[in-house]
């Protein structure tokens, strides 16, 4: 069941293609990384979803139905660029986002406090948003993101200027919200975070797709059939179908080699082939960051 | 079907209040405001009230010495609260030397003269008299030399007084309606006065639209907001929130001059029998006419058609400041500060100030051509409009003007939209117009 589905979105400003024929679906109760380097479209597409801009072509189902205003209130969106009215009161400010979201006054009152208690910051009501720190703020700005309980979170770049504790804090609650049934988008060009937090995939350069996917099956697509193994005594020479990649020597004769299967032969095959050389000690396979395949899809696609 | 409609709309008109309270709110709650408030009316108090205490204040008392070797002017002199006069009989040198060592104010020295061409009459004085008490001294001199000629010449000044003739033409109005009187002053006035306060309320609040847009884009708040409503829901319910700040200003205003006012005229009106008492060179004549004028001009101010002044002065104060007000939105969204702003300001400040300009073309013929036509082009109308209006313009003037106002308000916020929806999400780009057309022209 997909929350949300894409179908060959186009848009251009002027003579610029912003995107090019996007299509994505994104399978319910997900942490969908919406992956690209700067001034690919992740924020173009983001805004199209939110309804902020409209596609030039194609079409956008939440939940099987043509995107419209009514599912501004399922959408909670964290943008790049954020901010709050600097003079407001926190509590003001956080009722006042709650209720554009078409929540009313007491429901809103209850869900903040219910915030305010979550993060341990009750006392801040009555205080002015240019009062707090930088880090204050941004915990504000999230509550005000998932405070209508939206069936679909948006996140761009939610760590950027967080400090390492409020990125932790945030990222638990992420995880909560989708253990909840919340269906999150996490936009973002840092992979340490998608390889920790996201199921899903896709990735945009230069305004197209060139990944899409769940984690598991795109590193999966992408792995090189590459195994580390560590091993006593040297191997001197391997069989055909292997091809070692790289040795290390390690203390007390010791090594790690990466042996690459280059046909069809299975990783049994070499495994028998080894422990007739040398003795074993462990055997890996080699699976690929989502570093090294953003890296290497992204300068794939400028090589061609 | 119907019904979902209907919410959905419901719903977007819910948005558009929130917004405009919150604007509404933010602003009225300023120290700032409360404060223009309360000063802006003592301001205007202050324009009203100086010149008046300034006339009927008793200062302290001047000692004018005169030396008259005319003979003419002696016991001709009278001495009164502010000044006194005391005649010396020593030479001139001797006078001038004394005049150090003295505490008076200076010496009026008058020659041996020819009545037919008289002149060297000199004011001795340690500091520069002033100008007040230089005019009045050569004025008693007039009189007095004019009324010993007229005496040498055999004319009565009696009858010469009753020669003198006043005329002041009754203004009447011929309308179907019949005829009403009318007063130029009190139109002019009137007029002025409700041509200036649009404007300055245009610039006021207009700019105030264009801070608040700013605000929103250096802020970065405005994508979150964008997130729940549209970008022309959070321009119109910002325009109208401080719209509604403006009208609110302008009522405060309004209320308390007229109490401030009352209490001056009460005041005033006993100042005024005071003034009366006052002799010659504290200009009591002058003073008594001036009280005689601004209560003319208070009786007068009943030959206004107030109810129309004031419904259309809302009209436009409204409909101008809508029209306006977006385009300073628009002109907000497009840029990253203040500073940038400036550029694109001047175009829409430019028609501003030039029905300013206008104004006295316009006042003196306020129903020819130019005043026709700059009263219906909205870009002028409603400061030119609004000095037209106590002399009474045609109704269907009146009507086409504001026909075209509206359609001129929904037009530019219409434009004002357009450029608004793509400028809010523009950070750090440099703007030209060529680039506002491209937004301008943008698909959604």
């Amino acid at each position: 069941m997909n929350i949300l589905t894409a179908d060959n979105i186009q848009k251009s400003y002027g003579d610029f293609k912003a995107l090019k024929d996007i299509s994505l679906s994104i399978p319910e109760g997900s942490i969908f990384g919406l992956l690209g380097p700067n001034g690919a479209g992740k924020t173009t597409f983001i805004r199209i979803i939110t309804q902020i801009i409209a596609a030039d072509q194609g079409s956008i189902f939440m939940n099987n139905e043509p995107l419209n205003i009514k599912h501004i209130q399922e959408i909670g969106y964290l943008p790049e660029e954020r901010g709050l009215y600097k003079k407001m009161k926190v509590g003001e400010h956080l009722l006042y986002l709650a209720q554009l979201k078409g929540l009313s006054k007491s429901e809103s009152l209850d869900r903040i406090k219910m915030w305010f208690r979550k993060f341990e910051i009750a006392g801040w009501w009555g205080k002015k948003v240019e009062d707090l720190s930088k880090g204050m703020q941004q915990k504000i700005q999230f509550i005000a993101t998932v405070l209508h309980n939206p069936r679909l979170i948006i996140l761009d770049e939610p760590f950027s200027g967080f400090d390492p504790i409020n990125v932790n804090i945030i990222k638990d609650e992420i995880l909560n919200l989708a253990v909840e049934g919340s269906t999150i988008i996490f936009s973002t060009h840092r992979m340490e975070s998608v390889e920790e937090l996201c199921d899903h995939i896709a990735l945009i350069n230069k305004s197209e797709m060139i990944l899409e996917g769940s984690k598991k099956q795109i590193k999966e697509n992408n792995k090189s059939n590459t195994f580390d193994v560590e091993h006593k005594f040297v191997i001197d020479e391997i069989d055909e179908g292997f091809e070692i990649q790289s040795r290390n020597e390690l203390e007390d004769g010791f090594y790690r080699t990466s042996i690459k299967i280059v046909n069809g032969r299975g990783p049994n095959e070499l495994l028998k082939s080894l422990i007739e050389k040398v003795e074993v000690h462990s055997f890996v396979e080699k699976i690929p960051s989502m570093n090294e395949i953003f890296i290497s899809t992204v300068q794939g696609g400028e090589n061609e | 079907m119907r019904f979902l409609f209907l919410r959905c709309k419901e719903v977007k008109m819910n948005k558009i209040a929130l917004i405009v309270r919150r604007e509404y709110l933010t602003r009225v709650r300023k120290k700032s405001f409360i404060i223009m408030s309360i000063v802006g009316p003592l301001l205007f108090a202050l324009i009203f009230v100086v010149p008046i205490w300034l006339a009927s204040r008793e200062g302290d008392e001047k000692i004018i010495e005169i030396l008259d070797e005319s003979g003419y002017f002696r016991g001709k002199f009278g001495s009164n609260g502010a000044v006194s006069f005391t005649y010396l009989d020593n030479t001139i040198e001797e006078a001038k030397n004394d005049l150090t060592s003295k505490s008076s104010y200076g010496l009026l020295y008058i020659p041996k003269f020819d009545l037919d061409d008289p002149g060297g009459f000199t004011f001795f004085a340690e500091k520069h008299p002033s100008l007040e008490i230089q005019a009045s001294l050569e004025r008693l001199l007039k009189n007095e030399i004019e009324e010993i000629k007229l005496n040498k010449s055999g004319i009565d000044k009696e009858k010469l007084n009753r020669i003198k003739t006043n005329i002041k033409l009754n203004i009447i109005n011929v309308s179907d309606k019949g005829e009403t009187e009318g007063d130029v002053t009190v139109a002019t006035v009137a007029g002025y006065t409700s041509a200036l306060l649009i404007y300055f309320f245009i610039f006021l609040y207009g700019v105030q639209t264009l801070r608040g847009v700013i605000e929103e884009k250096t802020s970065r708040i405005v994508e979150i907001i964008i997130s729940s409503v549209k970008p022309f829901q959070l321009m119109m319910g910002k325009i109208i929130g401080i719209g509604a700040v403006g009208l609110t200003q302008l009522i405060l205003w309004a209320s308390f001059t007229f109490l401030i006012q009352q209490a001056v005229l009460g005041f005033y009106n006993i100042d005024l029998s005071k003034s009366r008492q006052m002799e010659i060179i504290q200009d009591s004549e002058e003073v008594a006419n001036q009280g005689i004028i601004v209560q003319e001009f208070f009786e007068k101010l009943g030959t206004v058609n107030f109810p129309l002044l004031i419904g259309m002065f809302l009209f436009y104060f409204l409909t101008a400041y809508m029209f306006y007000g977006s385009l300073f939105a628009a002109v907000g969204s497009a840029v990253d500060n203040d500073s940038d702003a400036q550029q694109f300001q001047l175009p829409i400040t430019l028609p501003l100030i030039f029905s300013i300009m206008l104004l006295a073309a316009i006042l003196r013929d306020p129903h020819g051509n130019l005043a026709f036509w700059t009263s219906v082009i909205p870009f002028t109308s409603p400061v030119v409009m609004m000095m037209r209006i106590p002399f009474d313009p045609p109704a269907w003037q009146i009507v086409l003007s504001m026909i075209f106002m509206i359609a001129g308000f929904i037009a530019s916020t219409w434009f004002a939209g357009r450029i608004y929806r793509i400028g809010i999400l523009m950070h750090g780009a440099k703007v030209n117009y060529k680039i506002l057309v491209k937004w301008f022209m943008m698909r959604n």
